[in-house]
Parts: structure tokens; sequence; C-alpha cells
């Protein structure tokens, strides 16, 4: 395998693994599998879109560059307060769809309800934006070599900082502050959390903020490094599940891994098995962990 | 003077089928209640209507006079009625420490340390296993952990759901004897069991439960020389 895979496959891999953050952690705290999570990515990239040509009119000047990346700090705004709306978002299809759902259905309901609210979430971006892509910035993305044979853009380079910063920020809030504690008691067992003295319902709320706003990141991410078009999230959704279900249920370090490892075999299968059968890689490595590790990775429990 | 009263409280799990068919009685502090019965009879559920964790159709349970109606369990709680469930009493992929921390994060944050040591001095064995995960527990340092996160907040009132299930009598006796020390500090306790001669033992009252109804009230280790109470449990060897 050469470098460049690698250092391709890891930038799509953060990405993946941002966003498996909030399939896993919605999965392990409600058990079940919401497929609209992908457009949570899309709409996060749009709402950034958005966002940053706003503060483009508002003052008087298109994004300039920081350093030699494509983007300037318009767009650093903008991925902020996209990532704080499309937490809203996330939230919202809560409280209007799934919340309801829960009291009273059963999973299979909820998944459906899922797959239609991602039909509608896609619909009215491609209503708004069309379905021709678009882009955050026109300039031209400049290389470095990093290893030899191994070049990434700048922007490459930053994004799986980002990534990795932000996967790391989310592993230790859980890991260590008592929001994180009681979010990891939650999923394991909810009616002994309550009998703690945990409000689930707020839990849940954390869970639903968290997992919008990562997946926020990703979407945006995705837009700097490749496109934005309103079947990004969707095309996504497959890869974040695997890397969720790869790295284990309700694991963020999981989602990490996963994602890095179905990032590099994507990047990896391009050359040999030719583009049509990427998506495709997903689905393999994942069967494979699984005959071997069915809990996955970083799964503690069978599901 | 009671802490707990419980007055004709009907509970279930689907509307229109009770499970607990109007029970009442009242609970002390400093006094062991052992509530016992046969497979089925509701005792769990029972437990569950107090803690919160089983919705109540009719009838009232107070603390201390003051009415828990439509309180959430994890209000309760904060207010005194601590539950440590059969199954599932632990946070098994959570460390010891990290239950204990979780359990007492509702106390202002000045007294957490200090009831996490009282805890650890209480229960010698979970200090030595603070870093172990809760599910690596042996049978009975998983019990005396589930019975500690519970006692963490200093309750007034603690119920428990069959804490010597599973365990050899050795282990039942150490978790008997731990109840009554802590009967003795003053929480009022409301133990249900299978294991009558054990939880007889060290019983103040206790009550038969029978198809959701309290079918026979006694004191003490003297009910298992009663005929009425060996017919109730026919065919277990009491
Ligand atoms: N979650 C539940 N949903 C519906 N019905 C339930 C549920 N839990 C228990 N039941 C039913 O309620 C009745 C009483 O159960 P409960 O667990 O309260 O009995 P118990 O006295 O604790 O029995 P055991 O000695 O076996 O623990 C049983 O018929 C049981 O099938
Ligand atoms: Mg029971």
């Amino acid at each position: 395998m050469n470098g460049q895979i690698v250092i391709d496959g890891m930038t799509s891999g953060a990405m993946i693994g941002l966003g498996a953050i909030g399939v896993t952690l919605t999965y392990g705290l409600l058990r079940f599998a919401n497929f609209a999570h992908g457009e949570f990515a899309t709409w996060g990239a749009y709402i950034a879109l958005v966002l940053a040509s706003l503060l483009g009119t508002l003052l008087g000047g298109a994004d300039g560059t920081i350093g030699d990346l494509t983007f300037g700090w318009h767009l650093l705004v903008a991925l902020a307060g996209s990532m704080v709306l499309t937490a809203l978002l996330a939230l919202a299809l809560d409280s209007v769809l799934f919340r309801r759902l829960r009291r009273h259905g059963s999973g299979m309901v909820l998944v459906i309800a899922s797959f239609g609210a991602s039909l509608a979430l896609r619909s009215l971006l491609e209503f708004g934006f069309t379905g021709q892509p678009q882009y955050y910035s026109r300039e031209i993305a400049m290389t470095v070599a990093i290893a030899p044979g191994m070049r990434a853009t700048l922007d490459q380079l930053v994004v799986l900082g980002v990534a990795v910063a932000l996967m790391a920020g989310t592993h230790l809030m859980l890991t260590h502050t008592a929001l994180g504690r009681a979010m990891r008691a939650t999923s394991e067992n909810p009616d002994l959390a309550r009998l703690a003295g945990i409000d689930v319902a707020d839990v849940v709320r954390t869970t639903w903020l968290l997992g919008g706003a990562m997946a926020a990141a990703a979407g945006v991410f995705l837009g700097v490094t490749v496109q934005l078009r309103p079947t990004m999230g969707f095309e996504l959704l497959l890869p974040l599940f695997a890397a969720a279900i790869l790295g284990g249920i309700g694991s963020v370090p999981g989602a990490m891994a996963g994602g890095m490892i179905i990032g590099i075999a994507e990047a990896a299968a391009v050359p040999i098995a030719g583009a049509q059968y990427r998506a495709a890689v997903a689905f393999v490595v994942l069967l494979v962990v699984l005959l071997i590790k069915p809990t996955g990775l970083f799964g503690a429990r069978e599901r | 003077m009671s802490v707990l009263t419980v007055e004709t409280v009907v509970a279930g799990y689907e509307p229109g089928l009770p499970i607990v068919r109007g029970v009442s009685f009242t609970l002390s502090a400093g006094e062991i209640l052992v509530l016992l019965g046969p497979n089925g009879a509701g005792k769990s559920t029972l437990a569950k209507a107090v803690a919160g964790l089983v919705t109540i159709s009719s009838g009232t349970v107070r603390l201390r006079g003051v009415s828990l109606a439509g309180m959430a369990a994890h209000d309760r709680i904060r207010h005194g009625v601590a539950f440590v469930p059969q199954t599932g009493n632990v946070f098994a992929g959570l460390t010891v420490a990290d239950n204990l921390a979780i359990a007492v994060n509702i106390l202002p944050r000045a007294e957490r340390a200090g009831r996490i040591a009282a805890m650890l001095a209480l229960f010698p064995d979970l200090a030595a296993a603070r870093r172990a995960r809760a599910g690596l527990l042996s049978g009975g340092q998983r019990q005396m952990l589930a019975i500690a996160r519970a006692l963490a907040v200093a309750p007034s009132v603690l119920t428990l759901d069959e804490p010597s299930a599973g365990l050899s009598p050795k282990l039942v006796g150490a978790v008997m004897q731990k109840l009554r020390e802590i009967r003795d500090s003053g929480v009022a306790i409301l133990l249900v069991e299978q294991n009558a001669r054990a939880a007889l033992a060290v019983a103040d009252r206790a009550m038969i439960l029978a198809e959701g109804r309290i079918a026979h009230e006694g004191h003490g280790a003297s009910m298992l020389d009663d005929p009425a109470v060996a017919g109730l449990y026919l065919g277990r060897r009491v």
C-alpha cells in the first residue's frame, strides 16, 4: 500500500469517524439506527455555506484565505455556527418525530421514520440548492510533500487535525466529566441511571446535540476537501454505520478507529478494484471484522 | 415514626392489568421490613412502584407525609428513596469508582468525596477493587457495590430486590449483616426476598405478598413456624 492511499484514506476516515460518533451514541442510547444521520452532515455543510456567504455580504467582501489553505476565517466561523445550528436541527428532529414514536412505536417504526426524515431533509436541500455541486472556495488546493511518495493538500491536513481533535475531545468529555459518565451509564442501563438520579431525557438531548454537531463538522470537511452536493450525507451513511458497528456500538474511540479503517480500505480499493467498488468496501471490511469479533473492535457488549 | 407510608397502592405494567392490587404498609426509620411471597406475586413490581420505575394507578406513596405521586425515579433518589434492583444493579461497563461517582453526583459537591470514602470504609472489598470494571467483580462484590451505590446518597429509605439471589450461604450472611448495620444507622429498609430464612433472621417485621395483595403479616423469625406461612410457600423450602 502506498503512502498516498494512507493519507487520503485517513482524511476521509476522519470525516467518517466524526459522523459515526452520532450514529454510535444514538444507537447505543436509544437502540435504533437513525438513517437520517447522514443528512445532518449535508445540512451542516450547506448551513456553513449559507453562513459563510452571509458573513461575506455583511462584511462586504468574500472570504480570504488563511495561508495556503483554500478557505479563510469566514468558513471557520461558519463551521462553528453550523455545528450549533445542526445540533439544534438534530434535537428538533428528535422532539417532533423520534421522541413521540419512542413512546409507542417499535424499533422498526423508528427506523422507517428516520428513512422518511432523511428523504424529506434531502429533498428540501435539493429544492433550495439544486442538485448541482457547490464549493466553499474556488481556490486551488496547495499540496505539500509530507514523506517520499506522500502528498497532501494543506486543507486535508487541517481537516484531519481538527477532526481528530474533535473526536479526542468528545472521548475525553465522555470519560472524564460527570456528564460523560452519565451518558455512558444511561447508554448501558437507563433504568439504573434513573435510580441513580440521572435525568435520562437530558442525556438523550445532549446525545442528539453532540451527534448533530459532529456530523455538521464532517459535512463541512467533506465540502472543503471534495464538494457539496445534496446527496453527500446520504452517500456517507453506509460508511458511517459500518464504522460505528466496526468500532463497537457506543464507543467513540471505536467510531474513530472504524472510520479510519473504512476510509483507508476504500482508498486502497479504488486503484485495485476501480472506483465503482468503493462503496462495497465498507461492507466487506465490516463482515470480516464481525466474523472475527461480533461486538466490534471496542465493543464490550453483545447487541 | 413512619418514614414511608404506602396506601392501597395499585400498580402494573399495562392499563387494566394490575399486578399490585391495593397494598398498604408503613416503614419506620431503623427498621427492616421483609417482603416475601411466591414467584410472580408482584414483589418486584411493588418495589419498583416505590422507586418510581412503575407507575401507580391508584393509592399513594408518601415520604414523611409528602406524596411522591408523579415524581420521576431520578427525583425520588434526590428525596432519599433508594432502590437496588435484582438484576442490572451496577453499571457493569464502568469502574467501581465511576459507579460511586455517578451515585454521589446528585449531592452537593463538598459532600461527594466524603460519601465515597464512607462507602469504601463500609465495604472494604470495594476499596481494593476501585479501578476494576464492575462487570468483572465477583457476585458478592457486585452486590456490595450495588448496595453501596444506593447507600452513597445517605437515603432515608432503602429498598432491595432479592440481594441474596445467586450468592453462596456465606455471602448471603455477609449481605444480611451489612443490612443490619445499615438499619442500625437509622435507614428504613424494605427487603424483598425469596430466601425467607435468611431474610426473617434480620427482619423486624415481615409481610407475605400473594397475587398482588398482602396475605399475611408477622414479626420476624417466628413466622417460619406458622403453618399459614408455610402454606403460602407450598412446594417451596422455607
Ligand atoms: N416489565 C414487565 N412487563 C409486563 N409484565 C411484567 C413485567 N415485569 C413483571 N411482569 C409481570 O408481573 C407479575 C409480577 O411480577 P414481579 O416481578 O413483580 O413478581 P415477583 O413477586 O417479584 O416474582 P419473583 O419472585 O419471580 O421475582 C408477573 O406476572 C410478571 O409476568
Ligand atoms: Mg421479583
